[in-house]
């Protein structure tokens, strides 16, 4: 017996009823937008995908955390400021101190994820909304990057790093760039441009495939993984669900929290890591506002601000339109500051679409 | 007479000066429904928290099946048989049938170091258990939230019996919904109770206690006024002794039946 109120649902809207729903609709439009406005400035060709595709691998790996985060019923506004922290101490251990790059690196990873678990330690203790104690980590953390940076080096920006980390295998894991061989032999087949005169000449433009984006998508397939096959997956949605009925069947809540928070700060840390790789430097004035953008990529992937609820996959199609709409304004050749109203819109938009289909989803009233 | 699955004996429980608890002693046997009333603050809710491991009592004994024991945690009391399904933490609306039904005791599958939830043994346990308690979910991966008050309870119900329940708890899960979805929980009760579990059924409303009780407690300012059969006793009795007294003697008389 079939209770006869109950409609067959049918496979197709199954299928489409989804948390990311909003954000594969958001990733569509945007694509079409910018074929239609900026198809011929060069944006989707190699190097126009490889110049976006680095910036949403890097909001990706920020917004895999703070989705993690979110869904488990916390935020973190530390994120921004733990992205500068942890490549300044790169840059000091390694530039100033000396010490090998690679043991710089796993320091600053081990100071920054115990940085989390403070964080988590102090907002399941306190029992204080992580909005406040992650907030006074925003200015706590970007206070000290600073004061470190002057109190070693006499200034904000420590260069060095790229010679320091010359043929180091950990800076190669957030710095390299594999698959050249692959490039070139596309470029061989006239697949890709190649320069056609300097020292490079006869290379591909685009040189091959980012550590940063290989590091993006293995975070998102391991968040996604983790998230929705996995057991702690079940015990994260629960712990942002309702605490206290998770608490009940025998969730170790605080575990599960605490945990996240730490996989925010390791997440910031590749940032910092792939960045000071990149630029071959650290700034104490890095990740400004990277908090806001994460959980904004967030938001755009449909996850619920009180948790219980999220995609990650719906996060990294977060990153990947804000990355498309940051760089593709400026293919389109508009003016810069018109890239923060047309996010707000997005934002709003993909919001109010989310509700509607979170609600369809969990019969939410 | 065989020895009852949970037996609490003078159990009292203090806040600080408050006693919230005077002394209370409570069994409930095998597929039984022995129902525990009282009014709001009547120390309901305290006393099944001590029962359910949440409190620790502050003095008095407790028995699980004939031997003596001290609960920890409310994991404590559920490895020892002992479930509660508390009214509204009993299900995370947002997450899925599947997902509630087994949080916190996930089965898995696993592959070298990789160990995953094993899905489809997940769902088809969760359809049959639900079919079982009588309802017949559309998919085991839609929210609990598109379920109605009822069915939720069910399902906290039917989670509690799965995972191999002596004794269900079951605090208030009738007093939030309608009479169709009331009847349905009721009959759920009849259901569990006759597999041979030993239920506690905790309510205020006397005509809920008498459709399905064996034997009535009533609770009234953290004492208990004794305990009554099936039979024994006439609803507006134990109308009366939930209220402690008088005054709705009189109120009853003025709007003309029982409340």
């Amino acid at each position: 017996m079939t209770d006869e109120r109950l409609k067959q649902v049918s496979t197709l809207r199954r299928a489409m009823i989804r948390p990311e729903l909003g954000a594969i609709c958001g990733t569509i439009l945007v694509f079409v937008f910018f074929f239609m406005i900026a198809g011929d400035s060069g944006m989707f060709s190699p190097e126009g995908v490889q110049n976006w595709g680095v910036v949403s691998a890097q909001f990706a790996i920020i917004a895999v955390g703070a989705c993690l985060l979110m869904i488990a019923g916390e935020f973190d506004l530390s994120v921004g400021s733990m992205i500068g922290f942890a490549g300044v101490v790169i840059a000091i251990l390694s530039v100033h101190l000396g010490w090998p790059v690679w043991l710089s690196i796993i320091a600053a990873f081990i100071v920054c994820v115990a940085l989390g678990a403070l964080n988590g330690f102090l907002v399941i203790k306190t029992g204080l909304p992580s909005f406040i104690v992650t907030l006074a980590f925003l200015y706590i953390l970007r206070g000290l990057t600073i004061w470190l940076s002057i109190l070693t080096t006499r200034q904000t920006i420590i260069g060095g790093v790229k010679e320091a980390a010359e043929g180091d295998p950990l800076a190669f894991l957030f710095g390299g760039v594999i698959f050249k061989d692959l490039f070139q032999w596309f470029a061989d087949l006239g697949l890709l441009d190649t320069f056609t005169r300097g020292s490079r000449e006869g290379q591909p433009v685009v040189e091959g495939l980012p550590m940063l984006v290989v590091w993006a998508v293995v975070l998102v397939i391991f968040g996604h993984w983790l998230l929705t096959k996995t057991r702690f997956g079940n015990w994260i949605f629960a712990s942002g669900g309702d605490a206290q009925a998770a608490r009940y069947v025998g969730v170790p809540v605080n575990r599960v929290k605490i945990l996240m928070f730490m996989f925010t700060a390791f997440c910031a840390t590749v940032f910092a890591t792939c960045q000071v790789m990149e630029f071959g430097s650290a700034a104490a004035d890095r990740g400004l506002l990277k908090e806001f953008e994460a959980i904004i990529c967030v938001v755009i992937g449909g996850a619920l601000l009180t948790g219980g609820y999220g995609s990650v996959i719906g996060a990294a199609l977060g990153a990947l339109i804000f990355g498309v709409v940051q760089q593709g304004l400026f293919f389109a050749g508009a003016e810069s500051s018109l890239f923060r109203v047309f996010l707000g819109g997005i934002l709003i938009l993909a919001v109010i679409m989310n509700t509607y289909i979170r609600r369809m989803i969990t019969g939410e009233r | 007479m065989s020895t009852p699955l949970i037996e609490m004996n003078n159990i009292e429980k203090h806040f600080g000066p408050v006693i919230a608890l005077g002394g209370v002693s409570f069994d409930v046997m095998e597929g039984e429904c022995h129902c525990l009333l009282g009014d709001n603050g009547a120390g309901k809710s305290t006393f099944i928290k001590t029962m359910s491991g949440v409190h620790k009592p502050t003095k008095g004994t407790m028995k699980v099946s004939g031997k003596e024991i001290t609960f920890d945690s409310p994991r404590d009391a559920m490895e020892n048989g002992i479930a509660t399904v508390y009214q509204d933490l009993a299900m995370i609306p947002l997450m899925s049938v599947t997902r509630n039904f087994w949080m916190g005791r996930e089965p898995r599958k696993s592959f070298g170091p990789f160990k995953w939830i094993d899905f489809d043994q997940a769902n088809s346990v969760t359809l049959n258990e639900m079919a079982r308690m009588g309802i017949n979910l559309r998919e085991p991966e839609q929210a609990v939230g598109t379920l109605s008050g009822g069915e939720r309870q069910t399902v906290a119900i039917a989670r509690a019996v799965y995972f191999g329940a002596k004794v269900l708890i079951l605090d208030e899960p009738t007093s939030a919904l309608g009479v169709r979805q009331t009847s349905n929980v009721l009959a759920t009760i009849d259901r569990v109770r006759k597999s041979g579990i030993g239920v506690i059924f905790i309510t205020h409303n006397v005509r809920h206690a008498m459709a399905v009780g064996d034997r009535f407690t009533v609770l009234n300012r953290g004492q208990t006024h004794g305990t009554a059969k099936r039979g024994e006793i006439k609803p507006e009795e134990l109308q009366d002794l939930m209220a402690g007294g008088q005054e709705l003697a009189e109120l009853e008389g003025s709007l003309g039946g029982t409340i």
